[in-house]
């Protein structure tokens, strides 16, 4: 199947070839995208608003939520399951990472043994949670993911005994590679990580999404129903989106644990997942380059974007725009990107073409009231 | 604990109870009529609670007002203001973010009504700054009366009559009117209802009315009863009169009020057994548990495509 991942290359021998070895054009590609990103940092109106270091930090941090919504992507644009509490799973991510290598515990284990940990207790509770509650039907399913997103802060917050309780665990240990220790001031050996996490988290939803598994999702997106008529088990098909899409926010939490060498339980309030939806929906659901490229733009937006709007827009004396703190209006911005995505282009900036279609169905049987009642 | 204890506690849950209790019935009507979780009511509620500040504020009220005849018209103006208010945003909202998702796929309308919500929450913000805001209480807090060796408030006495009175109006709206029957055969079947000449879109709209505008007077008795409100206030609130909604059983009005008087009980006596921070906690298990062992709540039909 030729997916986007080889529409870049021009139309014959080449994009073929790039369509039958996908896992090679998504390691090029991203690694194409990793090499020119800090470039971009030094050309004129992006060096004046930071250092190169600080982009190449931006980036890595950028990177964290495009896990987190390639993640979020897996339950919410493969599998159709809307999950409100997105950001336990980064949360307990974070603190898998913090127990296991901290001052606070006592324990010093390696980066990379707890990245496969982080990820493996993030897709446990994912299990966890899913198996009582995937049979519920769908908005039933949000608002028990929003509870368990409420409770996991909230635990980790009471339960100071373990956790620390607000102050969270500090002083957790950098990764070490080989005989190379990362260093705190220092972004680029997370940048480079964070690339190469990124690529083969890629190249396995990627795999994924043609798998038996994958189309099994899209089955049960479509058609619940159907799905279980044709031998699909629907509740082993939905645990396992629940637990391969926590595991990526497994992988973030303990990168950004390890990054900031700080996990506390404000870190992973409601606003995270909901900013993870938003760059889900503004991305395109169910599209693994489109929801990567719509985190991206949207942290930058947050985190550049608005603070430039800012320094543009005051000098200019212009009446009410002048005058206003766009910073203040992120949240407003994610609002209204759900809302006007969902009414104008519900399948997001880089749609799926499958998901487009579905989603432009909806809209032809609205007209026949019918088939649209259930 | 001893009675006067138990009393005093009752009444305080009885009071918080009604706050959720009055914000659980927009969610269940909105439910029972389109399936659909309104994640932006709690926020309605908030908002609520601001246009109570702003009016009191306004019309340049501090505190408490002595005279009975001039604090009954401010009672009065206060919740006609903040009932048509949040009504009519109710409408609007209904109109521009659910109405032309109505035949998509669910998770459209899911995802927009976030959306609302989070734009709600930050224009508010924006408007009132990002820390709580002191509502005036023009209704003595202080003032009590014994019963049973506990202070009962005057004002929670009220508070608990008004919400009685405003759930009996609902219940006698849904089962005696012409538009309560419209709500209530649009809720059973729309399309049946649309050929037997029910105006399927004003009666929807007329639901969001009703649902905000109960929710606007929670926002007004969350000021008088708190003197705070916050404009994050929405969100827990909201997220535990829906819990109230499921365990009433979803799409049940009497459901919802009996709901939300259980997680005001819940609430104040777990914080009474010295569990408060964990009263959060508690509420949000109680939400799943309920979800998945009896999704069709206390006094909700057995529906099996409910569950």
């Amino acid at each position: 199947m030729s997916t986007v991942t080889s529409r870049w290359a021009p139309p014959g021998p080449l994009r073929e070839w790039f369509g039958r070895h996908q896992s090679i054009s998504i390691t090029l590609l991203t690694m194409i995208a990793a090499g020119v990103l800090p470039f971009i940092a030094l050309v004129p109106p992006f060096s004046s608003f930071g250092t190169q270091r600080d982009w190449v930090d931006g980036f890595a941090n950028a990177g964290v939520y495009m896990l987190l919504a390639l993640g979020l992507n897996v339950v919410v644009g493969f599998a159709g399951l809307l999950d409100l509490g997105y950001a336990a799973f980064f949360a307990i991510g974070a603190y898998t990472y913090a127990f296991g290598a901290s001052p606070f515990s006592g324990l010093h284990l390696p980066f990379w043994f707890m990245l496969a940990m982080g990820a493996l207790v993030a897709a446990m509770f994912g299990l966890l949670l899913g198996a009582p509650t995937l049979r519920l039907r769908g908005d039933y399913l949000a608002i028990v993911t929003l509870g368990f997103g409420e409770i996991v802060p909230i635990v980790f917050l009471n339960a100071d005994n373990y956790t620390n309780g607000t102050n969270g665990i500090g002083g957790v240990y950098t990764p070490t590679l080989l005989d190379y220790t990362y260093r705190v001031g220092d972004p680029w050996p997370y940048y480079v990580t964070m690339a190469v996490i990124l690529a083969a988290v890629m190249i396995l939803l990627y795999r994924l999404q043609d798998s038996r598994l994958g189309r099994a999702w899209a089955a049960l997106r479509e058609d619940e129903l159907a799905a279980a008529s044709m031998g699909i088990n629907t509740v082993t098909t939905k645990l396992l989106a629940f637990a391969i899409g926590a595991t990526t926010s497994g992988f973030a939490g303990v990168f950004l644990a390890s990054k900031l060498t700080l996990v506390s339980p404000t870190q992973f309030g409601f606003v995270v997942s909901f900013t993870v939806l938003a760059m889900v929906v503004l991305g395109g659901m169910g599209n693994i380059w489109g929801v990567a490229a719509g985190a991206f733009i949207i942290y930058e937006v947050q985190t550049q974007g608005l603070k430039q709007l800012n320094q543009v827009l005051q000098p200019l004396n212009l009446p009410v725009v002048s005058g206003i703190d766009w910073i203040q209006y992120q949240y407003l911005l994610y609002g209204l990107v759900l809302v006007f995505m969902m009414l104008i282009r519900p399948e997001g900036l880089f749609p799926s073409r499958r998901r487009r279609a579905e989603l432009h169905e909806a809209g032809v049987e609205a007209a026949i009231p019918e088939v649209a009642a259930e | 604990m001893d009675v006067s204890l138990l009393v005093q506690q009752t009444v305080n849950a009885l009071t918080i109870g009604a706050i959720y209790a009055l914000i659980a019935l927009g969610y269940t009507m909105v439910y029972g009529i389109i399936e659909l979780i309104n994640f932006a009511h709690g926020d309605v509620f908030m908002v609520g609670s601001f246009v109570t500040y702003w009016l009191l504020v306004t019309l340049g009220f501090t505190g408490v007002i002595s005279d009975p005849i001039q604090l009954a018209g401010v009672l009065a103006l206060t919740f006609l203001v903040s009932m048509v208010v949040m009504g009519t945003v109710g409408v609007l909202i209904e109109r521009f973010a659910y109405r032309p998702l109505r035949h998509a796929p669910r998770l459209a309308p899911l995802i927009t009504a976030i959306g609302v919500s989070f734009i709600l929450q930050n224009v508010v913000q924006v408007i009132w700054g990002p820390s709580p805001v002191n509502v005036p209480q023009i209704f003595d807090v202080q003032a009590s009366f014994g019963f049973l060796g506990a202070h009962v408030k005057y004002l929670s006495l009220f508070i608990v009559l008004l919400a009685a009175f405003l759930m009996i109006a609902l219940q006698l709206f849904v089962t005696r009117t012409n538009l309560g029957r419209a709500m209530r055969s649009t809720s059973q079947d729309r399309e049946a209802a649309q050929l037997m000449g029910v105006d399927i879109n004003t009666t929807i709209a007329l639901t969001f009315f009703i649902g905000a505008a109960l929710a606007g007077a929670a926002g007004v008795v969350q000021g008088l009863y708190f003197g705070t409100t916050f404009f994050i206030v929405g969100f827990q609130a909201g997220l535990k009169a829906f819990t109230a909604a499921v365990l009433g059983g979803i799409g049940n009005t009497t459901g919802a009020a009996l709901g939300g008087f259980v997680i005001g009980f819940i609430e104040v006596f777990s914080t009474q057994a010295g569990y408060s921070r964990w009263s959060e906690a508690v509420v949000f298990t109680i939400l799943i548990l309920v979800l998945v062992f009896r999704p069709t709540g206390i006094l909700g039909q057995p529906t099996a495509e409910r569950a």
